[in-house]
């Protein structure tokens, strides 16, 4: 919870921490196994919970059998349908000024009726001493259904897909005159269809939850990303006053999404707890996590380009159709990207959703864009091969000034840099046009580039900032900590911001007690806490500034903030008159000084959600804000298998200002580690005839290993965006945009065979 | 419910063990050693590697009886904050994770792993295996480390650390 700086290098106060790679401040004690996740909080007498899953999509259930579960020794509980505790059911609609209505990943109400809506959906909690009696309780769990019509198969629902409906927060789609008709009329022409499947997230840490009731008193400890939700949710779910919730979650051992909303286990541990009466754990199985948590919905994608023989671009369609579930998920918003990247006269861009009997899908690291970017840029690719033009020349030819779908300007966009300095890193001029024409004895190589694209949000986060005597400074804010760094990047802004060393910031997230922070999720927690963090400081500033003028004897008396300049432990002129923070303590008798940034009501709550979604819709109508970049990499096929090797990658990217270098590369990386996942591997499988995931596990869903990918060079080109706290834009999920095409375009480029089915697997580029 | 020895990290305790009890459940929930993690639970993700007499071993698909009396070293026996192994060290510098779930695992394999190298075991991927010394090359340390997955893709960090500290 705690991160206090471990092993970091001594620096001068006056160095700026900001922009440096400094050693994660948590890295001591992630390195030793110290670092506490949630299912590492010991309970003297906890009880385990496992879950019994559903084996058909759609009907009811005629019989639950749990005599045999229950004569185990051992077992506390065997919780179904039929003496599970009523809850409320989950929020109805989505209320925009209180995000937690979206909380749940599905309406479902879990063991509140006979009824089944997924195949893998909870029928039954048993809760017993150990795990090992639960596990074996569990398999004896005998239930008889009476199963309905399903359906199960998503390339067979293709024809009943219906439009996606659009937010006003969100618009659905877009169109730019007529661009079927000039798609028609183009001189040059590509029409696609991709395919991409069900993919998961696969966070190495599986989701757990352990909840600890005392009276109408809950404390969750619960893998999320998304803190606030989990207690908003949990406090509507059991109908307990929400001060009385709890959540604490000071480590997240990943998430890309899939910790993003109240799945299944949370919701039925607490009841569980609740139902054992004492403290009780339910850590899924990797197999629980696919049948509970939802992943990346599968995709069909049609992208045409219609170009002039020059290469400029005359028409983009880019249409998607995506699964969700009978019982919620979302569309997958595979066309976005297509509005923004590239200037073309016409644009149509549209969604629509095959609605299955399955587990809801949810966001998974760059929903839409991760997968949208797959046909787009294989698209681009391709058309660039009918124009027997360099690819990267074709997408240089249609950078756009301003967006390209309606002309509101580019908060801040460089793409044409990115594309010059990765060209030259990667070597880039030296491609040969033609497929097939580097070999080396059975190998072909290859070579590809895409263009990443991303939007990050912003959302809102309370935070404050309190300075001690001692000169050390403490942020308090309940974010949560999924592998980005959170603590060590805020200790940087803050330290700047206050003038001291990064040394003497302490940051603590991780508990619902903090102030109130946003969800970990849509590349926006670092740049929202930050916005807040500096301007608690700024106010921790004013506030001491203030303090030392009611002396006659400060050498700041008389002075005005806009004069002073935060340094050396204090604020100081130009002309080098100033005094420490502790100086200015002293002399007044006070302990420490605070900053912060919050509403102190729940009516200040609303109100300030109110100016902020003002605020955001306004940004929305008049600019656009992403983060983009480009990615080379050179693969090696081997002629006879068909096995593709990644080789190199180089990528480029303009994410605004980089608050450390260090953990940002980290995050770009892996964004482009799961890229080359999708773009070789990973799929889930699922029966189409009976929705069932089949090998629901690591060892049949194949995330990269060391071997699969070669070492990484990325670079950003650190220009601030204008128009964010501190230039800076969200690294979490451009990373991965653009890489599948980048690897399916270089394996065009060496077998001079085009793939559009995700994953690109050796069967696919033989048959 | 059977007696069980176990020796872990140099100190030896009693335990009574249901004979169900995985390694890795006995280190997690009954001598309290949770910087050992569960990815999987089926021994494919490797991050609940742990050192038996230096070898690794995936801990999950190991009975807690098997090891009784064995050496077992977890993580917490690697090093602690404040008297870090180099390699430990190595992955802060390197930023050889994110979340670090899976890093006590790595941590664990990489030492191993580099034991086997020192006793001249030759990988998939070892030009010649009757060399008289086998080089600890990137693909060679890239081969080595592919059963500890790191979802957060710390790859290029983990082999940076591990190069470091082969050296």
């Amino acid at each position: 919870m705690t991160q206090a700086p471990e092993r970091t290098r001594p620096t001068s106060a006056t160095e700026p921490a900001v922009g440096r790679s400094i050693d994660r401040v948590d890295g001591a004690v992630k390195t030793t196994g110290e670092s506490e996740y949630t299912a590492d909080r010991p309970y003297p007498d906890i009880a385990h919970a496992t879950l019994v899953h559903a084996s058909i999509a759609r009907g009811r259930i005629t019989a639950i059998d749990t005599a045999a579960a229950e004569e185990v020794t051992g077992v506390l509980a065997v919780i179904t349908h039929r003496n599970a505790p009523p809850l409320k059911p989950p929020a109805a609609r989505i209320n925009p000024f209180d995000l937690s209505t979206m909380a749940a990943g599905t309406k479902v109400n879990y063991l509140g009726s006979d009824e089944v809506h997924w195949n893998g959906e909870p029928v039954a909690v048993v809760v017993a001493e150990t795990l090992e009696t639960a596990v074996e309780a569990a398999r004896l769990v005998r239930v008889s259904y009476a199963a309905e019509p399903a359906v199960t198969d998503f390339a067979a629902a293709e024809g009943s897909a219906e439009p996606a409906r659009g937010i006003p927060i969100l618009p659905e789609g877009g169109r730019k005159g007529d661009a079927e008709q000039a798609l028609a009329a183009a001189p040059v022409s590509v029409d696609m269809r991709f395919t991409t499947p069900p993919q998961n997230h696969n966070a190495i840490e599986p989701h757990a939850t352990t909840a600890v009731w005392d009276g109408d008193r809950l404390t969750v400890h619960d893998s999320t990303q998304a803190i606030d939700f989990v207690r908003r949710h949990l406090a509507l779910r059991f109908d307990v006053p929400l001060e009385g919730v709890r959540v604490i979650a000071p480590n997240i051992g990943g998430g890309f999404g899939g910790k993003g909303f109240v799945w299944a286990g949370t919701v039925l541990c607490a009841m569980a707890a609740r139902v054992a009466k004492r403290p009780v754990r339910l850590a899924l199985s990797r197999e629980a996590v696919f049948r509970t948590v939802g992943g990346r919905a599968p995709t069909i994608q049609r992208v045409a380009l219609g170009a002039e023989r020059d290469g400029e671009l005359t028409a983009i369609v880019h249409t998607g159709i995506s699964q969700v579930g009978r019982v919620g998920g979302m569309p997958e918003t595979v066309g976005r990207q297509s509005q923004h990247i590239y200037a073309a006269r016409t644009i149509l861009v549209r969604h629509s959703t095959a609605t299955l009997d399955a587990l809801p899908n949810s966001a998974m690291r760059a929903p839409g864009e991760a997968v949208g970017t797959f046909a787009l840029e294989s698209g681009m690719d391709a058309l660039a091969h009918e124009l027997a033009m360099d690819p990267l020349e074709l997408r240089m030819r249609n950078e756009p000034e301003s967006n390209p779908l309606d002309g509101k300007r580019f908060t801040h966009r460089n793409l044409r840099a990115a594309y010059v300095r990765g060209a030259q890193r990667f070597g880039w001029a030296d491609r040969p046009l033609r497929p097939r024409s580097m070999r080396d004895g059975h190998t072909l190589r290859g070579w590809g580039v895409a263009t990443a694209f991303h939007m990050p949000i912003q959302l809102m986060a309370d935070v404050t900032v309190r300075l001690g005597m001692d000169g050390t400074v403490v942020v308090r804010c309940g974010m949560q900590e999924i592998g980005v760094g959170a603590a060590t990047v805020q200790a940087q802004i803050a330290a700047d911001a206050l003038g001291v060393p990064v040394e003497a910031v302490r940051v603590e997230l991780g508990d619902s007690t903090l102030p109130v922070a946003p969800m970990a999720g849509g590349s926006g927690q670092t740049a929202t806490v930050a916005a807040s963090v500096l301007r608690a400081c700024e106010e921790l500033r004013r506030s001491a500034l203030a303090l030392a003028r009611r002396s006659s004897r400060s050498p700041l008396r008389g002075r005005r903030i806009d004069d002073l300049v935060a340094r050396d432990g204090g604020l100081f002129a130009a002309d080098g008159s100033g005094e420490t923070y502790a100086q200015i303590l002293a002399r007044s008798g006070r302990p420490s000084l605070e900053g912060r940034v919050g509403a102190r009501t729940s009516v200040g709550r609303v109100a300030g959600q109110v100016r902020f979604l003002a605020g955001m819709v306004g940004d929305q109508r008049r600019q656009v804000r992403a983060a983009t970049g480009v990615h080379f990499c050179e693969v090696a096929v081997d002629e006879d298998t068909g096995e593709v090797r990644v080789t190199r990658w180089v990528a480029v990217f303009d994410v605004g200002r980089v608050i450390n270098p260090k953990t940002a590369a980290s995050q770009l990386r892996g964004g482009i580690v799961m890229g080359i996942g999708a773009a070789l591997s990973e799929a889930t499988e699922v029966d189409p005839r009976t929705g069932r995931i089949v090998g629901a596990g690591l060892a049949d869903y194949h995330v990269p290993v060391q071997a699969d990918v070669p070492a990484i060079d990325v670079s950003w080109l650190d220009e601030p965006d204008p128009t964010t706290p501190l230039g800076l834009l969200g690294v979490g999920e451009v990373g991965i945009s653009g890489v599948a095409a980048a690897v399916a375009n270089a394996v065009h480029h060496a077998t001079g065979v085009r793939v559009t089915d995700l994953p690109l697997t050796p069967d696919r580029l033989l048959g | 419910m059977i007696p069980v020895k176990l020796r872990v990290n140099g100190t030896t305790e009693l335990l009574e063990l249901d004979p169900r009890v995985s390694l890795l459940d006995a280190l997690r929930e009954h001598l309290g050693l949770t910087g050992t993690k569960k990815g999987c639970n089926q021994g494919a993700c490797g991050a609940c590697t742990v050192l038996v007499d230096g070898e690794r071993i995936v801990a999950c698909l190991a009975l807690a009886v098997q090891y009784a009396e064995r050496d077992i070293t977890t993580i917490e026996g690697v090093g602690q904050p404040g008297h870090l192994h180099p390699l430990q060290e190595a992955f802060i510098r390197q930023d050889g994770f994110q979340c670090g779930f899976c890093t006590s695992g790595q941590i664990c394999s990489a030492l191993g792993m580099l034991a086997e190298h020192r006793a001249g075991m030759p990988s998939v991927v070892t030009p010649r295996v009757d060399a008289e010394e086998i080089e600890l090359t990137q693909p060679e340390i890239k081969e080595r480390m592919s059963g500890n997955l790191c979802r957060c893709g710390a790859y290029d960090g983990i082999v940076e650390a591990i190069e470091e500290v082969a050296r």
